[in-house]
């Protein structure tokens, strides 16, 4: 899933500047972490009228990043659109890009900050897992992928800052190197680490291509 | 026979080396490091450039060599990955094959999140390994990372390369300095030896794989000037292994300067005597001016 936060709320405000606005949220990977669902939109409505922003009106597209699905729902609302000094956007980078496609006459302004494709461990808690780069890798490394979890992308790892399983990085986070070890032990082929892993080819990546 | 640089003649006609580390200032000034290279010129057999440590902005380790060079020194430049692409690195082994540096360690680099820049973006296109790897075939098979051929004039890099005997998981470590040398190290540093026992155990280790007859060893020593850097060293440096007793030894120190100093001796006299150590390599962070007496007082000097 595509894992989003909110802006912070000072921060939203310095980006509107003035009202009224519209929002947007979306059914689904912004509904999932919580940052762009309907409850989030609602609530959001609420904190911004106490600072005297008001709201002309709100929808939650399914999903923000479905062009058409997006041209046919803010058809539905485009008398509360017009009213409208700026568009509030709850999705990820792409939702909101999308509904900027549509909605070319008004400000767009992104209240999600984009972080990662992750996994769900537990409600609001996300832990990144990919960075699409376009040429999967992992079962070289025990079905983790380092160049998304490593901070350094180290495909001959672990390096010299790996204490106790935690990334030097971060002490609240495991080292992703220590984890392909010890599955490696356990199946007895820690063998496997010793071959030198050729640097990535990034020529995979979308980076170059940015249409499919 | 002719060798590459000063370094490796040392290190191949069996003596005892001595590297020593020079940090480059925080600005343009070449003051900087010629000061420093008139204190220590003579104390070792070269000198590691640091490139950028600790994420920290400093004046090139190729800008700096070439003062060193300049200087009469000779240096081992340093090359991080953490800052440039595949593209970069290489053509910065080029640039500095060509203007007469010889030696270059090879390393991934300290994480940008410590430095002074953490609003940087770390490149990480390789690890230390692959250009390692990607070096010892521009030199020996005159190829590019691609395949493309080298043109004119392979780049003659005595290559070296970093070990971390301290760090987890410790039986990866003696693998992790293995696969170095199978990518084409020819020497290499380590991480600071405070810990003894544990360095020793991976020196049995590595002369059991008889790794210390394919590669040169050089022990890290770095000389503790206080009890603030001691205890930077122990809680904040990642990957450094200190010890208890050393840090409360400084700790209780009436003069941590004098009792850093004493213990550093102790250590290069205590690693000299393990088989398969063939040099050290003295990081006197910001004390550069201690390693004529360190030398000198460990029967280093004068330099072969």
């Amino acid at each position: 899933m595509i894992i989003t936060r909110q802006k912070e709320f000072n921060e939203l405000l310095s980006l509107i500047k003035e009202g009224p606005v519209f929002i947007i949220g979306c059914s689904e990977c912004a509904t999932l972490c919580h940052t762009g669902g309907e409850e989030e939109v609602l609530s959001m409505m609420e904190d911004l009228k106490k600072k005297n922003i008001e709201t002309t009106g709100w929808v939650i597209l399914e999903p923000a990043c479905h062009l058409l699905n997006d041209k046919r729902l803010l058809k539905q609302h485009k008398a509360e659109i017009d009213k409208a000094k700026k568009i509030l956007v709850f999705a990820c980078g792409n939702g909101a890009q999308t509904v900027s496609e549509i909605i070319t006459d008004i400000d767009v302004i992104p209240g999600n900050d984009t972080l990662f494709l992750g996994e769900i461990k537990r409600a609001s808690d996300f832990e990144k897992r990919c960075v699409m780069c376009g040429d999967c890798i992992q079962d070289l490394f025990e079905g983790v992928c380092p160049i998304s979890r490593c901070p350094k992308s180290l495909l001959n790892g672990p390096c010299g800052g790996s204490i106790d399983g935690k990334c030097e990085v971060d002490k609240d986070i495991d080292c992703i190197w220590d984890i392909i070890y010890k599955r490696l032990k356990e199946k007895g082929q820690l063998d496997r680490l010793k071959k030198i892993r050729e640097p990535k080819k990034w020529s995979k990546s979308t980076e170059m291509r940015r249409v499919l | 026979m002719g060798y590459r640089s000063n370094l490796e003649r040392v290190l191949s006609e069996g003596k005892f080396a001595v590297t020593a580390e020079i940090g480059p200032p925080k600005g343009s000034d070449p003051n900087k490091i010629k000061d420093k290279a008139e204190i220590v010129k003579g104390y070792a057999d070269a000198f590691n450039v640091t490139d950028n440590q600790t994420a920290v902005v400093r004046l090139s380790s190729m800008g700096g060599s070439v003062i060193l060079i300049n200087s009469g020194l000779e240096p081992v430049m340093q090359i991080t990955c953490r800052d440039r692409n595949r593209i970069a690195l290489q053509s910065d082994v080029l640039g500095a094959a060509s203007i007469g540096i010889r030696n270059i360690l090879f390393l991934t680099g300290d994480h940008q999140s410590f430095g002074n820049h953490p609003d940087a973006k770390g490149v990480y296109d390789l690890d230390s390994i692959q250009l390692t790897k990607i070096v010892k075939d521009m030199r020996d098979e005159g190829v590019f990372e691609s395949g493309d051929k080298i043109l004119s004039g392979n780049p003659d890099i005595f290559i070296g390369a970093a070990a971390n005997p301290f760090a987890d998981p410790f039986e990866l470590r003696v693998d992790r300095l293995e696969k170095k040398i199978d990518s084409g190290a020819d020497f290499i540093q380590t991480q600071s030896v405070f810990n003894l026992d544990k360095f020793n155990i991976w020196m049995d280790e590595v002369r059991s794989r008889d790794l210390d007859k394919k590669v040169h060893i050089l022990a890290g020593i770095t000389p503790l000037k206080s009890l603030r850097m001691a205890e930077r060293m122990k809680f904040h440096v990642p990957g450094v292994d200190m010890p208890d007793e050393i840090y409360e030894k400084i700790k209780n120190s009436a003069d941590p300067k004098q009792e850093g100093y004493n213990l550093a001796i102790e250590l290069i006299n205590d690693v000299k005597k393990i088989k398969g150590v063939h040099g050290i390599h003295i990081t006197a962070l910001f004390w550069e001016d201690i390693l004529p007496d360190l030398v000198k007082e460990t029967g280093l000097y004068p330099r072969p």
